[in-house]
């Protein structure tokens, strides 16, 4: 055989379908443990936290990243090298505010979401993806930097794209950074 | 590959919500959690088995299935092959994996022993559920002797 057999192409589809089938799993599961919507956003949310502490670890090892020295390029570095690596994504970027601290990851293509249609009956607040919030928070932590993340639009939901809101909550100590040059 | 990582943690932290979500400290409680995960790894091993490549679909034999899942099916999830497949040829198989991805986390040897069955009933499941659709009804259990070495017991229901 020329390739080894799990970089075969179809190898490759059924582990990348395996994270989001079980993602999916997961979900109904939760959705049976909890009556509210908002207790299956807050447990999503919480395991994608404990998800992205140890996720970003990972992420360091396998990508080289250069050290960041604004929010900005650091949301960069999340929809351009993070989403790809993980999910095979690539969503655009956009700023929010004048002081570059809110920025939106506008995602076209969501591979979560690939099997599902539409939001299960009743369960009109659900975040499907709510994870990926928490991962997302998770893994800034790690990395000292506190932010809110969460879904300002979701296609799931009827909106026209999916995007997710990161806020940085406090100001990079810049002089930190200077010093090390 | 990366997303082997991401099922790795999601994994991980599955376990440790549903566990403590569904744990019941009467007698009979950590088989609910138990088949909560089991029965997630079913559903999920279901929907797999259905995305499986056509041809792996005209086996002829019951032992070709097995050998299948032993290859096929296991370098596709966990990317390694699993390292022992026993037969007695009378539908009870067991299928030997000596360093399983799923344990390689926790410590080797003996420390963690009884929380390993936790980390294994999700597989089980995903075993069961590839076997469903591959018109086989089996029952799937795990066991740990050391870490990160596990067995994978496979009986055929006949109908």
């Amino acid at each position: 055989m020329s390739r080894p057999a799990h970089r075969r192409p179809e190898y490759r589809k059924i582990n990348k379908d395996l994270f989001v089938l079980t993602y999916g799993a997961l979900v109904a599961q939760l959705c049976k443990d909890y009556e509210k919507d908002e207790d299956v956003n807050n447990y999503l949310d919480k395991m994608g936290y404990g998800i992205g502490t140890r996720l970003v670890e990972d992420f360091l090892a396998r990508s080289c990243v250069r050290r960041c020295h604004s929010y900005s390029e650091i949301t960069d570095i999340i929809a351009q090298v993070a989403f790809k690596t993980y999910l095979g994504i690539t969503p655009s970027v956009t700023c929010n505010n004048p002081s570059r601290t809110a920025f939106s990851l506008i995602l076209d293509k969501n591979p979560l979401v690939e099997f599902v249609e539409e939001l299960p009956a009743g369960r009109s607040s659900l975040c499907y993806c709510n994870l990926l919030c928490g991962i997302i928070r998770g893994a800034l932590e790690m990395v000292h930097l506190a932010a809110d993340v969460t879904f300002l639009q979701d296609k799931l939901k009827g909106d026209s794209v999916t995007e997710i809101g990161i806020t940085f909550l406090k100001k990079l100590d810049e002089k930190k950074y200077r010093r090390k040059k | 590959m990366a997303d082997a990582a991401l099922f790795e943690f999601l994994h991980m932290e599955m376990v440790a919500e549903l566990w403590s979500h569904h744990y019941d400290p009467g007698p009979g409680g950590q088989k609910m959690s138990l088949s909560v995960l089991e029965g997630m790894g079913f559903r999920v091993g279901q929907a797999l088995g259905e995305r499986l490549p056509q041809e792996t679909l005209a086996f002829r034999e019951e032992l070709d299935v097995l050998k299948f899942l032993c290859k096929d099916l296991w370098v596709a999830v966990f990317q390694k092959q699993m390292d022992s497949l026993r037969a007695n040829h009378q539908g009870t198989y067991v299928l030997q994996d000596n360093s399983f991805p799923l344990l390689i986390r926790m410590a080797s040897g003996l420390q963690y022993l009884e929380e390993a069955p936790k980390f294994l009933a999700f597989t089980c499941g995903l075993l069961r559920g590839t076997l469903s659709t591959l018109g086989i009804k089996s029952l799937v259990t795990a066991s740990v002797a050391s870490l990160p070495t596990c067995k994978f017991q496979v009986v055929i229901q006949k109908t």
